[in-house]
This record gives C-alpha cells, structure tokens and sequence, in this order.
C-alpha cells in the first residue's frame, strides 16, 4: 500500500539535466535555469566513493530525479528481488522527489542486456507489467512514473495502442507518467504516425516529467527514415515543436534535457536548459 | 508463434540467426535494419562498457585487437547483474583461456588490476584509524594486534611487473617494465583510488593480515620470503594512505 500520510517532496515545473560527473564543479558555479538532476539509479549502487559523496553535495542545491535503467519492468520473468533491495536503500537515503523507470525489458533470465528491449501490446503484457509496477510502488512506497520507449519496430500480435496501453496502466496501477517527447517522435518517425496524433491519444493528465534529447538518422531496409535514440546530440527543432504542443496540454511540468553520449561542455547543455527554460515561460505566459 | 523474450535475446546476441518473427515495421516490409539497430545498441553498450573498464588493455592489444576480443566476450558472458560498474569480473579467467593470447601471461593480472581499481572506487568509505593511537602502545602489544583494512584497499599479487606495465601505459615518458615479480596494492586515500607497487615480501605481509592473522604472524611469513624485510615502509604507505581502519590489540 502506498503512504498516503507522507507528502513526498516534488520536482520543481523548471528545466533539469541529467546530471554526469565531468560537469559537478561548472554545475554549481554556474547553474542557469537548473532547478533538477536526474541521476541513473544504477551508477549510485555502489558501496560509497566519490558517486555518493558528489550526490550528497547536490542534493543540498537541487532536486533529485532517480531514473532507473536496469529494473526490466517488461520482462517476461519476475523482477530481480535484489535489485529491487538496492533500489530501495539508494531512494532511502537519497530521498529523491521522483522515480521513474522504462515501459521495456534488458533483463532475460540472469543476463542484463544493457538496453531498452521492445513489447507486443497485449493483455498478457499489460497484466505483466502492472504486477512489476504494482511491486516496485509497493516495495518504495511512492508513485513511479513510467517513461514510453523509443521504438524501431512493432510486434505484429500487438492488440492495442501504445497510448490505451499506457492507459490502462495508469488505471490499473495509479502510476505516473513520464513523456518523453523524443521517444515519441523517434517512434511515430519510424512506424509511420504523427506525433501530434500520438500525444493527443495520450492520458496527459498523469504527466509528472517531460524528457526531450537528440536522435541520429539513419534509414531501413527499405530506405524509409529511421531514427535512433542516441542522446549524443542536441535536440531536433521538431522535438522542440513537440514539446510546445505538450506543454500547452500539461501546463508547466518538470523538463529535462538527456545527453548521455559525447556529453558537451556545460555551456552548450546548459544552453539547451534555457531553450528548456524559454520553452515552459512560453507555455505558461497568460 | 510471435517471438517470446528467449528469441528476441538469442537473435540479438547472435547476428548470424535471422530476425525473430511477428515483428513488423507497420507496412510490411523487412525489419532486418530494424532488428539490427536493437543488436547494434547491445554490442555497442557492452563493448563500450568494456573499454571503459579496461583501457590498459585497450592500450596493450590495440583497439581493433580489443574490439575482437570484447565482441566475443559479450557474447559468452553478457552481464550478470544491471550494475555495469562490476561488468567484466570473467575477464581475467577468459584471457587466460584464451587460445590466441594466452601466450601473453601478463594480461590476467593487468584485467585483475583494472577491474579491482573500479571496486576500490565504488567501495564503503571508511573513516581512517588514528595513528596516534600506536605511539601509546608497547611494540609486543603492537605485533600481537590484528588490523581491519579499508574496503577499498585490494591486493593483486603477480610475478611479473605489474605496476611498471599500469605505468607504462597510463603516464607518458613513464620507464620500460623492468623484469621482476611486482605485486600492486591500490589504496584510496580520499576518492582516487592509486595503484602501488609492492616486493614479493610485502604482498605475503598483507595477505596474512588481509587473513587476519597477527603482526606478528604476517612479519614470519614476510621474512620467509625475504628475511631483510621492513616493516615501516609499508605501514608508513598504509597509514599515509587511509588504507587502515581499524586496528585490534588483544584483550588482556
């Protein structure tokens, strides 16, 4: 059962970054309009050292967004008990304002694949995935927010959309949702939809966070466009353009800029921060 | 059938299989680009992952040479846990059995080594003992004591140049190995952790007191191997080191 006499603490409606170790001293110099971090839980499982002590230094200066990457919420097998425990105690004394995992599995039997696997949209695996996201809110005794995927296929058994199953899994579960608009337009990109159609389908109204980042382009088999979820540049124009039209949807949210491969100079990620930051003064202006 | 996870993982880890069924693109053409993207992201993550925890081994075999070996690597033994940061414990045993470098004897211990710096990184802090303690007590009481070494604190014993090969290959105009057996301890006084070369005298010191046997034991067992041994140099290491948590003088 969830603690309801608990208030946890909130993500600020500002821009966050996610948060790499070469950008600690600049971060805090100079930090723009951040008002968040998020930190992959997975590089915060160890023991102590420095990982931890960067942590307890900033979390006196912003609040702190656990982005799991490594609990495999659609895996087909139970959810690894122990992972789950190590979860548990960083969130125990990090206190963080939010967590959220991936709508995908990695883990298969003991192996951990170390990337965000595709599902069908079936009853089998809407059943599934509410069971692990009951247990995970159960165990850390707060709301999660489940993050869509980026997809470069379908399943041909799929008996719903991607929007009715995340639905459903807000019915079922109560859980949150984070949007990430990039994902969104990499998938309707590469399965041939329209974005504005996809989020207009979506249940906004469970958004607690909005993530934005860049792609690669590539082509398929049949030299359709392809797009690949790298995170290793800026965000395209037309993800901005996506995250206007959600935010007129949401009202002001929690914005996060991801940039996980070939991480820039803070300037250049903190000028996306304040695009971020121009993004949500716009969306809120009267 | 569509594919269940057990496929999809068994084509993704080998591309010679075809793409699993029922997967689509929505207007019906092939997904092998498609499917190969998922394969590429694996690969990639996990051979990146490797170089990133062995990049004295990159730099000993050549980054063609190190891509080979990581790309079968992955394949036989994918992570077993979602903490990368311990991804790569088979390596050692792997390079050892390894028919085309096993004839490079050394590369064992120079995985062991990488991998025990990334522990001692990621290990429990610990607050360091207080020397001043030591001057009060009488040198029988002292070689009578155990000691409790911090968590990041890692023997990796060897026979061969250990640390001048680390060197080699980490600090520019550092010297040649030079032919000698050269166990390395690494201690981590603050947040970095450092490798040290130790004699072979030193390595069997710490191995009994790593044991918890006494001082006085592990001095028997350091003279065995070298009965010029020293004591002060390395408890002096230790010390300025932070690499001593506590130490246990026998009750009375």
């Amino acid at each position: 059962m969830l603690d309801a006499t608990r208030t946890p603490p909130r993500l600020p409606c500002a821009p966050g970054v996610g948060y790499k170790p070469q950008h600690f001293s600049d971060l805090r110099a100079a930090p723009g309009p951040i008002g968040w971090l998020e930190v992959h839980a997975e590089n915060y499982m160890g023991d102590g050292g420095r990982p931890h002590a960067q942590l307890r230094a900033l979390r006196d200066d912003f609040a702190i967004s656990v982005h799991g990457v490594g609990l495999s919420i659609g895996g087909e097998g139970p959810l690894d008990k122990d992972h789950l425990d190590r979860l548990k105690s960083l969130m125990t004394w990090l206190e963080p304002a939010s967590f959220s995992e991936h709508l995908a599995w990695s883990t298969h039997g003991t192996e951990f694949l170390d990337d965000l696997l595709p599902l069908p949209y079936t009853e089998a695996t809407l059943a599934r995935v509410a069971s692990h996201i009951d247990q995970v809110q159960d165990v850390l005794g707060r709301q999660m927010l489940l993050e869509n995927p980026s997809s470069y296929l379908a399943f041909a058994d799929s008996t719903m959309s991607e929007t009715d199953f995340l639905s459903e899994l807000v019915q079922r579960t109560g859980c949150g949702l984070l949007l990430d608009v990039n994902n969104v337009f990499i998938s309707a990109t590469n399965l041939n939809y329209t974005p504005e159609g996809y989020l207009d389908a979506y249940p906004i109204h469970a958004v607690g966070e909005i993530h934005v980042g860049g792609h690669d382009a590539d082509a398929d088999d049949a030299g359709a466009p392809l797009l690949i979820d790298s995170h290793g540049r800026a965000t395209a124009d037309p993800v901005w353009a996506l995250l206007d039209h959600a935010l007129a949807a949401t009202g002001s949210a929690p914005v996060l800029v991801e940039w996980d491969n070939d991480v820039p100079h803070w300037a250049t990620l903190r000028a996306e921060a304040e695009r971020a930051a121009h993004a949500l003064a716009t969306a809120t202006a009267p | 059938m569509p594919a269940d996870q057990t496929q999809f993982r068994t084509a993704l880890l080998d591309p010679t299989l075809p793409v699993p069924v029922g997967l689509t693109d929505g207007a019906g053409q092939p997904t092998t680009k498609r499917f190969a993207v998922y394969r590429n992201n694996v690969t990639v993550a996990l051979t990146e992952a490797l170089k990133t925890a062995f990049p004295v081994l990159v730099s000993l075999l050549g980054r063609d040479s190190f891509d080979q070996l990581a790309r079968l690597f992955v394949r036989t033994h994918p992570p077993t846990s979602p903490l990368m940061m311990h991804y790569g414990a088979h390596m050692p045993a792997f390079l050892s059995d390894f028919p085309p470098l096993s004839h490079i004897k050394y590369l064992s211990d120079v995985a062991r080594l990488e991998l025990a710096l990334r522990q001692s990184y990621h290990a429990a802090d610990m607050d360091p003992f207080d020397a001043s303690r030591l001057g009060r007590l009488d040198a029988d009481r002292i070689m009578a004591s155990t000691l409790t070494l911090a968590p990041a604190t890692i023997l990796i014993p060897s026979v061969w140049p250990l640390f001048d090969i680390w060197r080699y290959n980490t600090q520019s105009g550092a010297p040649k190995p030079r032919a000698m057996a050269q166990p390395v301890l690494i201690t981590r006084a603050e947040f970095d952790p450092e490798p040290h070369p130790l004699t072979p005298a030193q390595a069997a010191w710490l191995t009994k007191i790593m044991d918890g046997a006494t001082l006085v034991a592990a001095q028997d067992s350091a003279m065995a191997v070298d009965p010029g041994f020293d004591l002060s140099a390395l408890l002096t290491l230790l010390i300025q080191n932070n690499a001593i948590a506590n130490f246990t003088t026998p009750k009375d």
